[in-house]
């Protein structure tokens, strides 16, 4: 299951945090931060899994951006791996390679992607339908 | 407002509280636009927890969209269902969502399918009534909807029995997918829905799982499954990987397993590093399988372990604890120690250093492999060596079952004492060593545990002076960073030092007197009073044993004889408070005129705990006046307490069977392996420094020593494989509820004599069954005298004579004529009338009288089940009288039974034959009791099993209730004590003695009788011969 998706910047700032667990407000900033600081340490050549207390950190790194998910032991760390990419290609393809950080419609994305820490949808054009459907709504 | 809400959320994602925009981000849902909308109920999902009170108002505008044509709004209400629902509102929309179901659009069906997840998820008996439609979707055209419907078969499928019929459509399903046969915008990097294919093999390895059957119907597919993921992406290794957990969690099939070991192959051996710990991970969960698989990738395991990568690292240890066996247990455990002391992070610690523990404690009593190893080290040093370590690393960190189960070791010891003080001695001399040295900077368990060891066992160690044990203690009393908790363990450490040193004891009693610690001070008086009093001192090896040896008594038996007194003295018995709560209720009913004996409940239960509680008092602070020492040791004792039971399973540290194994000499067991490694080098050769190669060789032996293949070291084979985890948890439920076993124990005895009752009463009739013993009849030597006469002794009883005097040595002695008589006389068939009604129905021979004398007679029957035959022996009493003790020898051809009847026993063939014995064929069991009034009060309250049932009242009469009872009391001998206005007391006993009191009272024109009889299966019999009683009146 996965507990949370983190998008990181290098300096350590959160651009988007969606916990699929509740967790506190307050203790939110604390986690981020013991996350990203064991996500930045690593170097290039190691592998992209890190034990963080009793789950496991995937993290992927896409130019200054670092998107780090949360998952529990028994989830497949390489699947989650490759669900980062393509979440990032759906983001690529709805954006157009210009990622123009619209908070709202990344999540809207990501709500189509993952529910309840479940994969629920990969197929790139069934993610982006409802949101182009929305698109197109508010222009008429 | 859109805008405004889209900062709100950035500035929740950062930390700032932005509680005050809740209430309008359920307003943009109610209200906005279709965009604005969707941010307003997107913000709702992110701020608003399942528990949240606002979320109430949302049901509203969900219903309102559930119901909207457009489908976009359709689409969005059903997202935030399936995110943030109020559990109790979940009835308000269901209906709409089940509609949806069938809805022409797929994103609508597929988000109605997790809607429905999230509400079996949160409110799994809402949806329970929807298992078909569910069932529904899996068979969807549409393969996004199916895919959604997997969520909900892989948290179903956890209790798989149900749901292996549909194992077959998760096979079609995966073939399809494997095929190709999806859309081709479900392919990720062309390999088609990587993500449902995992979800899937999931499914299907919860549904094989110790299987046969269903796991044939897999076999295909997996295989399928496997040779398509050839490609080279990660994500076909994503699948693969589960994949081989799928092979080797099903029932295993020898070819799957051998491809599934080569594609962990190509995982560990490749060189990009993500691969190579998911290859460590599945090797990790199949060594658990099979340990052999370890040994073909032993020089990529010993790479890792040495890899730069923390991670790689830490699953590598993962993987060796899993493989550690009783010889390569040193060297495992040497790595992990090293591993730890360079490891800083907490959670990392707390989870290996149990894991080096539970280690440390499996093996350390196995000693003859041991010397085996390739590290020969003395164990009992390697041992309380290696637990130092765990204690000065793990620290204040460890779990506290850790100290405490190391403690249990020792003191439990394994079986030869000689051994257990070597240990503990060998335990001493190292503490002794530790704490000369440097102790600021030990953790304050070790510390606990060192001076704990020392207080019970420096006594073993001859050479060491007392004053220098003594010295060390108090040094470590002065040191400040010590806590008063381990203070606490010092000093009843110090306590338990034996006799001698009075100066020093009395200087440190003296210093601690003025502590501010009134726990500290209060030890260090006890301390200064048992160094005086020498008798007092004497005294307490005995009650050093009692707190060892103590159980929780959770019957607290101890206060029998206490309570007995109390009980003798008048006071009322116990009573659980409902019970009291009842009677009171009662009382209140029943008290508009004075009756004397049930009245004093109330007023007695009052009166008790008054009388009590003073008493109870005086006991508990005599118990700690006695024993000082036992309330000294309250610091100890909390743990050992714990360790009363001999928690270790016994393979867990005795010589294990393996231990006959042929004793292995260092060369072979070292070739074995290299040979391995060979292999290994041949598959993927390194141009390394010999030197360097040789001592990884040299620890891979010592490594994977003892998971050895093939013929040549196959030490512990299989069997060796890692021991359940299970096994070194403590198991405090048996320990303390001994008490529980034995009644439970005790009931199963009774129930089975029930059975072999039964068994004899309907035991196939030929040799169809071994004979069950009933060997309770050993003094018979009367029943092989007479040739077909019956001798029959003076069995007359006198009423009011001591029963079981008469009772106890005479016997009847009935001899029936051989059954093979050819011309039995015929009994009148009514007999058959009684049979029970179970048995009423069965084709039955006619009832055959097998003897008769004055006093008994027998009769058989024949009755034709399916499966057996059944004889059903009819036992009259012809006389007046009671017999009490029946024995009936059966002699069937070759056979040889016996069976006595005890008079409780009979009860219990009454309870089975009820119909038979009814028709006064053993006439009467039980004889009134004449009590007084009080007695019956008195009686009362102290018996247990109650029966309540309304029976008929008997009418025809001017005083109906003492008209029935007077019936009552003619059918059934019973004893009329009192009858007072509408209500009457009643008594009767069996003739061993086991009252039954009935309590009767007029309600409206039924009779409202309530039993009581110590004996369980009393107050029912009594009850039922009531309703026969009045019913035939």
């Amino acid at each position: 299951m996965i507990k949370f998706l983190l998008m990181v910047n290098k300096q350590g700032q959160t651009r988007l945090s969606r916990y699929y667990e509740q967790v506190e407000l307050g203790k939110r900033a604390s986690l981020e931060a013991d996350v990203v600081r064991g996500c930045l340490a690593r170097r290039k050549e190691e592998c992209s899994f890190v034990e963080f207390k009793d789950y496991k950190l995937v993290y992927r790194q896409y130019a200054a951006l670092f998107i780090v998910v949360g998952i529990t032991e028994n989830e497949n760390e390489l699947s989650i791996y490759e669900l980062v990419h393509n979440f990032v290609e759906v983001l690529d393809k709805y954006f157009s390679r210009v990622i123009m950080f619209s908070l709202d419609k990344v999540h809207i994305i990501l709500d189509e992607m993952i529910l309840n820490g479940h994969i629920v949808e990969t197929n790139k054009t069934r993610i982006l339908a409802p949101l182009l459907a929305l698109d197109k709504m508010a222009e008429s | 407002m859109r805008e405004i809400m889209v900062r709100a959320m950035y500035c929740e994602m950062l930390g700032y509280d932005a509680s005050f925009t809740y209430i309008h981000a359920i307003k943009l849902a109610q209200q906005g636009g279709v965009l604005e909308k969707r941010v307003g109920y997107l913000a709702v999902s992110l701020f608003l927890n399942e528990g949240h009170e606002l979320l109430l108002l949302l049901v509203n505008t969900v219903l309102k969209d559930l119901q909207s044509t457009n489908l976009i709004e359709v689409c969005m209400a059903l997202t935030v269902v399936a995110q943030v629902f109020p559990k109790d509102m979940i009835p308000a929309v269901l209906p709409l969502v089940e509609d949806k179901l069938s809805h022409p659009k797929e994103i609508i069906r597929r988000k109605a399918v997790l809607a429905l997840y999230k509400f079996y998820l949160i409110a799994p008996n809402q949806v329970q009534h929807i298992h078909a439609k569910f069932c529904k979707a899996l068979s969807d055209k549409d393969p996004g909807v199916m895919a959604s419907s997997l969520h909900i078969y892989l948290q179903l499928i956890r209790s798989p029995d149900s749901y292996k019929d549909l194992t077959g459509s998760f096979v079609t399903i995966l073939k399809q997918v494997l095929g190709g046969k999806l859309p081709v915008d479900f392919n990720y990097h062309s390999v088609p829905a990587p993500w449902l294919q995992i979800q899937l093999l999931r499914i299907l390895s919860l549904l094989g799982k110790e299987d046969q059957s269903t796991s044939e119907l897999m076999y295909e597919v997996l295989d399928e499954s496997l040779r398509r993921a050839e490609m080279n992406h990660n994500i076909t290794y994503a699948i693969l990987y589960e994949c081989v957990k799928a092979v080797y969690t099903i029932h295993p099939k020898a070819e799957l397993l051998e491809k599934a070991a080569r594609c962990i192959g190509n995982f560990v051996l490749s060189p990009k590093i993500n691969l190579k710990y998911l290859g460590l991970k599945a090797l990790t969960y199949v060594v658990q399988h099979d340990a052999k698989l370890a040994l073909q990738h032993q020089m990529t395991i010993i790479e890792c372990l040495d890899h730069s990568d923390f991670t790689i690292k830490r699953e590598t240890l993962e993987l060796l604890f899993r493989i550690t066996n009783a010889q390569n247990v040193t060297v495992i455990v040497e790595k992990m120690l090293d591993f730890l002391r360079s490891c800083n992070d907490e959670h990392t610690i707390i989870h290996l250093i149990g894991k080096v523990a539970e280690l440390a404690e499996k093996y350390p009593f196995n000693k003859p492999e041991f010397m085996n190893t390739l590290l020969p080290m003395k164990y009992n040093s390697w041992f309380i060596q290696t637990m130092n370590d765990v204690f000065s690393i793990g620290g204040d960190l460890l779990q506290q079952d850790d100290p405490n189960n190391f403690l249990r070791l020792l003191a439990e010891g394994s079986e030869s004492k000689e051994e257990d003080d070597q240990l503990r001695l060998y335990a001493v001399e190292s503490y002794l060593t530790v704490l000369k040295g440097h102790t600021s900077h030990l953790p304050q368990c070790f510390l606990q545990v060192m001076s704990w060891v020392l207080g019970e066992y420096a006594h073993l160690q001859e050479s060491v002076d007392r004053r220098e044990v003594i010295r060390l203690l108090t040094q470590l009393l002065d040191q400040r960073s010590v806590s008063s908790e381990t203070r606490v363990w010092i000093l009843s450490a110090l306590t338990k030092i034996p006799e001698g040193q009075t100066d020093l004891i009395l200087d440190l009693a003296e210093s601690l007197s003025s502590s501010q610690d009134t726990v500290l001070r209060q030890q260090a008086q006890e301390l200064r009073h048992l160094s005086q009093d020498s008798q007092l001192r004497e005294f307490k090896p005995v009650a050093v044993v009692c707190v060892f040896s103590s159980q929780v008594d959770s019957s607290l038996s101890f206060l029998d004889g206490f309570v007995s007194e109390a009980l003798a003295a008048g006071a009322a018995p116990y009573k659980p408070p409902h019970q009291r709560q009842e009677e009171l209720c009662e009382d209140r009913a029943l008290n508009l005129e004075p009756y004397s004996f049930s009245l004093p409940v109330s007023l007695s239960s009052c009166s008790i705990t008054d009388r009590q509680s003073p008493t109870l008092l005086s006991v508990s602070s005599g118990l700690s006046g006695n024993s000082a020492e036992l309330s000294q040791k309250a610091g100890s004792s909390t743990l050992i307490l714990e360790g009363v039971k001999r928690v270790w399973g016994k393979d867990g540290y005795l010589p294990q069977k393996e231990a006959t194994a042929p004793p292995v000499d260092e060369p072979s067991a070292a070739v074995q392996p290299a040979s391995q490694q060979e292999a290994a080098e041949r598959i993927e050769p390194r141009p390394e420094p010999s030197t360097q190669n040789q001592d990884k060789q040299q620890l891979a032996s010592s490594l994977f020593v003892g998971l050895g293949v093939g013929s040549s070291v196959s030490l512990l084979g299989k069997s060796e494989a890692p021991p359940p985890r299970f096994r070194k948890k403590p198991r405090p439920h048996e320990s303390s509820s001994s008490s529980g076993t034995s009644k439970r124990s005790s009931d199963s005895s009774s129930r089975s004599s029930r059975n072999t009752t039964d068994s004899f009463l309907y035991g196939s009739f030929p040799e169809e069954e071994p004979a069950t013993s009933i060997s309770t009849f050993d003094h018979t030597p009367k029943s092989t005298t007479a040739n077909g006469l019956s001798q029959n002794k003076d069995t007359k009883e006198d009423r009011h004579a001591n029963t079981s005097q008469i009772l106890g040595g005479d016997m009847v002695i009935v001899r029936p004529s051989t059954i093979q008589d050819k011309h039995p006389p015929s009994v009148s068939s009514d007999l058959t009338a009684l049979l029970p009604a179970d048995l009423k129905d069965l084709p039955h021979s006619d009832v055959i009288s097998l003897t008769s004398d004055p006093s008994l007679s027998l009769s058989s029957c024949r009755l034709f089940r399916d499966e057996a035959l059944l004889l059903v022996i009819f036992i009259s009493n012809c006389t007046e009288t009671v017999i009490k003790d029946v024995a009936v020898q059966l002699t069937l051809k070759h056979k040889h039974q016996q069976m006595t009847l005890k008079n409780f026993f009979l009860l219990q063939v009454f309870e089975f034959m009820r119909l038979i014995l009814m028709n006064s064929i053993l006439s009467v069991t039980h004889r009134p009791l004449v009590v007084t009034t009080e007695e019956y009060g008195k009686l009362w309250l102290s018996l247990s099993h109650d029966v309540k049932q309304n029976l008929k009242l008997l009418t025809d009469a001017g005083d109906p209730l003492r008209t029935t009872l007077n019936a009552l009391k003619d059918a059934l001998q019973l004893h009329v004590v009192d009858i007072i206005g509408s209500e009457g007391i009643v008594a009767c006993r069996l003739l061993s003695g086991a009252p039954c009191l009935l309590h009767c009272r007029v309600n409206g024109a039924a009779l409202a009788m309530w039993l009581r009889s110590p004996h369980p299966a009393l107050p029912d019999f009594i009850l039922y011969h009531c309703q026969r009683a009045l019913a035939h009146h």
